[in-house]
């Protein structure tokens, strides 16, 4: 064969490797935001699981919070029923501000705070909101990193070829982290 | 942050690649002494696989047990089991298997072959001693290095070079009492090229602790700057780090009973058998941690 011929057989190589290369790191991607985003499902239904709990211990002990019960559980079951992503995003706001609420309350009650019960649900709500925050942060980081694939070149050229979309980011309120959170030890 | 994994790969592989060559040389070493230098890079080598592949499988067992680590379940340790559950999510990884320490000393470690297969373990005087997003932060830490896979090099090269220095000191030692001097008898006559080869072998044997170290050191120190950063990535919340390190440095004068050479490397921060060992200035030369004060500097910085 003349020389300009493996020229151009191993620039065809060399481009068909690049190609599969963009290829795999796409499917990879979109197989993280995908399992990105059952988890943020998992958690989030942990959370749905936790509440009636949560409200039934608190109940017994703050009888005169009647209202903040009933907007805690009408936000979990908006927040299940909602079908658009912006809706359910909402509900799910409400349902971080009502928790944080209740257990704010629960600090007037002495007897309700040495409920084991109740220290055990604490840690386990406090545990679920921040898998949920995490969850979404890791949702988020790989959409973005799939994102900056299918909008840069030559990524792009494979992205369309082979019809990969890119992703909705996940935007809910953020729980507040900081050091000076109420601590249960144990 | 997943492209320096990748890096972080080939370096793993660089590194063991070197432990092994390491090892090698100073068979060769000691078999121009016994009279084959082929044999005894031979030799060597097969060593060399057998403590890998031992130490692919079963080094996490072998630390867990020798820190005396109990497996815990999630009703007896909620907030641990809880934070590493949520860390783990967001680091993208499956979760790792829980361990407490029954130790005084705040200190933790990982370790295992791969994200599939991996520990953390923590002291019971980290889990008295630290707030929630404290610990947050320290077992940040510690799944950066699983996800980077630096449990599996640490465990790797922590077997291969203990086994170069132990072989190179021992024969160094038998050598300098006159072990070898029936056989070198021997070889008298074998003239200048015989010396130079002789020479060369001592020269390795000699350096192969301190190469030895070298490598260990690259496995470290500078490993640790970045599960610190990468840890704070993880929590968002590079504070809680610092805290957790400021308690830990606090706390240094509470010795551990398990800690050896051989694992130093493993913990978050490195463990003192006696109060105030590490502190000296040749010590420090040795330390397989940065100083905890540059550590909390660099993670204020972020």
């Amino acid at each position: 064969m003349p020389t300009w011929l493996w020229i151009v057989v191993v620039l065809v190589a060399l481009l068909l490797l690049g190609g599969v290369w963009i290829y795999n790191r796409l499917v990879k991607l979109r197989a993280r935001v995908n399992n990105g985003w059952s988890q943020i499902d998992v958690q989030l239904r942990r959370r749905y699981d936790l509440i009636p709990n949560l409200v039934t211990t608190v109940q017994g002990y703050a009888t005169h919070e009647r209202e903040l019960f009933e907007h805690v559980t009408e936000a979990r079951s908006q927040a299940i029923e909602a079908n658009a992503v912006p809706d359910q995003a909402q509900a799910e706001n409400q349902i971080t501000r009502g928790v944080r609420q209740l257990f704010a309350v629960a600090e007037n009650y002495p007897d309700l705070k040495a409920n084991q019960n109740f220290l055990a649900l604490q840690e386990e709500l406090t545990g679920t909101e921040s898998k949920i925050a995490f969850a979404r942060q890791f949702y988020n980081d790989q959409v973005a990193l799939l994102n900056t694939l299918i909008g840069s070149f030559p990524s792009n050229v494979v992205a369309k070829a082979f019809g990969f979309g890119p992703r909705e980011f996940f935007d809910i309120e953020d729980p507040v982290r900081e050091p000076s959170q109420v601590e249960f030890p144990g | 942050m997943y492209e320096q994994i990748a890096s972080n790969k080939r370096k793993t592989v660089l590194l063991i690649v070197g432990a092994i060559v390491l090892l090698g040389a100073v068979g060769y070493a000691l078999g121009l002494w016994a009279g084959s230098g082929v044999y005894g890079l031979v030799g060597a080598v097969a060593l060399a696989i057998v403590l890998s592949l031992g130490s692919f499988f079963g080094g996490d067992r072998l630390v867990l047990a020798s820190t005396r680590a109990r497996e815990v379940t999630p009703q007896e340790q909620a907030r641990l089991h809880n934070i590493v559950e949520g860390l783990s999510i967001a680091a993208g990884i499956p979760k790792p298997r829980v361990y407490v320490i029954p130790e005084q000393a705040p200190n933790a470690f990982a370790t295992g072959r791969n994200p599939e297969h991996s520990s953390v373990a923590v002291t019971e005087g980290l889990l008295a001693t630290m707030n929630r997003v404290e610990l947050e932060g320290v077992i940040g830490h510690e799944l950066s290095h699983v996800v980077d896979r630096d449990i599996l090099v640490g465990t790797i090269v922590a077997t291969l070079v203990g086994a170069a220095v132990l072989i190179s000191e021992f024969f160094l030692r038998s050598w300098w009492w006159g072990g070898f001097r029936g056989r070198r008898g021997g070889d008298s006559g074998g003239g200048g090229a015989e010396a130079i080869v002789f020479a060369i072998g001592l020269v390795l044997l000699v350096l192969a602790p301190i190469i030895g170290q070298i490598i260990r050191f690259a496995v470290s120190r500078q490993r640790e700057f970045l599960a610190d950063a990468q840890g704070a990535l993880l929590t968002r919340y590079p504070p809680g780090l610092a805290s957790a390190l400021r308690k830990i440095g606090a706390a240094s004068g509470i010795p551990m009973h398990s800690a050896n050479n051989a694992t130093a490397h493993l913990w978050l921060n490195q463990p003192s058998r006696i109060q105030g060992e590490g502190t000296g200035p040749l010590e420090k030369l040795f330390n397989t941690h940065p100083p905890i004060e540059e550590r909390i500097r660099r993670l204020e910085e972020m």
